[in-house]
């Protein structure tokens, strides 16, 4: 069923329907840096420069799974004053020009002290199809599950090169898609990727269908063709936070480049 | 299904790529918790390596100053490194050890826990790193060459408050790049479980020894505990086992910095809310958004917005009680004591000091205290004396 939105807005695509047919390239940016004005332009060129879904990282004070360019985007974000409550009318604005796939990332706590209700009320009310939350695992997701689940909001599963044993329990309960963590660590860009990725996909793929994408470190064309044979798609962060960093309110044309050339390796 | 709850707070609110870790961790602490050998290990290098028991010392004069309930002093400065937190350490570094790891990495706020982390991890032979805020070193410097002395690695944490909580971050940061060989040694009752519970049994042993103390001394329990909060480990240490003697008061003491109607303070159950955050439910100086407060004491180890999730739920039973204490009045009570009874407290300890200086008085002298003195003050000095006006060297 795809996302009752609020008048005017454009019907979303279901998160499933973009690993159709295709490699998917999923776009993170940080919402709010370096100002939500530039977020949504940001947004709107990645999806016409072919991006498949947004990822819009909901800055917190305290990142404890980010490294240092996304910490940085966090600080950059919150000091140029930032809330929640903006985001969900810049992600509004967004749902009157698009229909790709929209998904929260987050940290507990600013979820939590919002009020998980009312948080994922006006998830559903301004179109937004997912949420990620790193510091809420398994064993915790009973936090938001079903409240999520009744305003139609996928709680992305993470899966990481540590989970072993618990590959399958987390897969088997896996919606919207499957966050394929690439490597130890925190998010930033690596020059290399050593987990042995096709073993970890083979094991999802034996109890789920819910498409894989791999995330963390991935930057350029080469590791995103290497990386998409693996999986149904790949999402970028550090990288293009970090072109967010270096061009400021002038990264459209930046990104529009960048993405477009992200997607064309994808095989 | 969610694990090592405390009332509504608690859990487990640690990334995917740390669970197998922590719960490895629980394991091998269900295990060896009830193994007499472990046991007889940890109460041994407790003994003569770090030499337990400590005393219940009676603060004669103190208590003929302040005119009102009968004052001891728990004397955990007089353990080896000088505070409580070897009590903890030396129980995760057995641990580890028992786990094969290799390396322990810890953060640190007043340097106590870094420098006993530090402690250990030479005695035991563990390679060491220890995250500590930028500020932190700068106000707690003579801790830092401990550390190195010790034979640690120590790395100044840069990002957001330059505090206590960024260094826990960092830390958490550091465990999920290398874990296979690393132990995470938290250095208070928070975090994800199992370390709430884990850290307050090693620090049980705390109110296990006052309470045989005080029946030996006294023939009877004392009508008050009190000890100061930061994450809470020397607190629940001094109550746990005092818990189940309702009459016992059980007082813990928040740093209020310069007040809390001021934006300067780390009084968490005075001014702050229920929130989620570095793997536990519990509860947090915060904004309405959830994002994290700046906090401010003057005391590096109490400078921290959060709190254990086990005081969090005596506060809501009411079982104990949290009074803030600022500033002024911990360095009050940190001279106070130092002239006094000759023994000079941590500026962490001087808060609970500074509150028995406040409740004694209103008491009858057949009634007793006990306050959990933390740590010894040596590494405060400096600051101190910054405090008071004075530029000393270290
Ligand atoms: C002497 C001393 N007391 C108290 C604390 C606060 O920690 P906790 O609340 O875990 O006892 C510290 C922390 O650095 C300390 O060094």
């Amino acid at each position: 069923m795809n996302n009752r939105s609020a008048s005017n807005s454009i019907e979303t695509n279901k998160i499933s329907e973009i690993f159709s047919n295709q490699k998917a390239f999923i776009a993170f940016l940080t919402a709010g840096d370096p100002s939500l004005d530039k977020t949504e332009e940001f947004i709107l060129a990645m999806d016409a420069a072919g991006a498949d879904l947004i990822e819009i990282g909901i800055p917190f004070s305290d990142p404890i799974a980010e490294g240092p360019v996304i910490e940085a985007a966090n600080e950059r974000a919150l000091s140029a004053g930032t809330t929640t409550d903006a985001i969900f009318e810049m992600v509004a604005r967004v749902r009157t020009r698009t229909a790709i796939p929209l998904v929260f990332l987050t940290y507990m706590n600013p979820v939590f002290v919002y009020g998980v209700e009312r948080f994922f009320t006006a998830c559903q009310k301004n179109g937004i199809n997912g949420i990620i939350i790193p510091d809420l695992p398994f064993e915790e997701k009973g936090e938001i599950l079903s409240v999520a689940q009744a305003h139609d909001v996928d709680v992305i599963t993470l899966i990481a090169p540590t989970s072993q044993d618990r590959i399958q329990m987390l897969a088997r309960e896996a919606t919207g898609f499957i966050y394929l963590v690439s490597s130890l660590g925190v998010t930033g860009v690596r020059s290399e990727i050593k987990t042995d990725l096709a073993a970890i996909v083979s094991d999802i793929r034996a109890v789920t269908q819910t498409p894989v994408a791999v995330g963390f470190g991935i930057a350029t064309p080469e590791q995103a063709t290497t990386i998409s044979k693996l999986a149904d798609g790949i999402i970028v962060g550090s990288a293009i936070v970090r072109l967010i960093a270096e061009h400021g309110a002038a990264s459209t044309p930046i990104l529009t480049d960048y993405v477009r050339k992200m997607k064309a390796a994808l095989v | 299904m969610s694990k090592g709850k405390y009332g509504i707070h608690g859990g487990q609110y640690t990334p995917e790529t740390l669970m197998n870790a922590i719960i490895e961790v629980e394991k091998a602490y269900e295990h060896y918790k009830n193994d007499p050998a472990f046991q007889a290990e940890l109460t041994e290098l407790l003994n003569d390596y770090a030499g337990r028991p400590s005393r219940l010392y009676y603060a004669r004069k103190m208590t003929a100053d302040l005119g009102g309930a009968k004052i001891y002093l728990k004397r955990e400065d007089l353990n080896h490194t000088g505070s409580h937190k070897i009590n903890n350490v030396l129980g995760q570094a057995l641990l580890a050890k028992k786990m094969g790891k290799t390396r322990l990495i810890a953060e640190t706020g007043a340097g106590q826990h870094g420098v006993a982390t530090a402690t250990a991890a030479a005695l035991m032979g563990f390679e060491c790193e220890i995250f500590m805020g930028k500020e932190d070193t700068d106000r707690q410097a003579l801790n830092v060459y401990r550390m190195r002395l010790l034979g640690a690695t120590v790395h100044v944490v840069t990002s957001g408050t330059m505090t206590l909580k960024d260094a826990v971050n960092e830390t958490f940061r550091e465990w999920t790049t290398r874990i296979d060989d690393t132990h995470y040694v938290l250095g208070s009752v928070m975090g994800p479980h199992p370390f709430p519970e884990m850290v307050r049994d090693f620090q049980s042993v705390i109110s296990k020894e006052a309470r045989e103390q005080i029946l030996k001394k006294e023939g009877k329990l004392p009508n008050a505990v009190i000890a100061c909060v930061g994450g809470g480990s020397n607190a629940i240490g001094a109550f746990y086992n005092f818990i189940p003697d309702a009459e016992v008061r059980l007082i813990g003491c928040e740093a209020a910095g310069c007040g809390v109607d001021t934006e300067q303070h780390a009084a968490t159950i005075a001014r702050g809310s229920l929130g989620i955050f570095h793997g536990m439910k519990s509860y947090f100086c915060q904004d309405e958004y959830g994002q994290i407060a700046p906090v401010y004491s003057i005391s590096a180890g109490l400078d921290y917005p959060g709190i254990g999730p086990e005081h969090a739920h005596l506060h809501d039973t009411k079982r104990a009680e949290y009074v803030p204490i600022t500033d002024d009045e911990a360095v009050a009570a940190f001279e106070y004591l130092s002239r006094t009874e000759g023994i000079i407290p941590a500026i962490e300890s001087a808060h609970a000091i500074a509150y028995a200086m406040v409740l004694a008085p209103t008491m009858k002298p057949e009634e007793i205290i006990i306050v959990n003195v933390s740590g010894r003050g040596d590494k405060d000095v400096a600051a101190i004396a910054r405090y008071k006006g004075e530029n000393i060297y270290e």
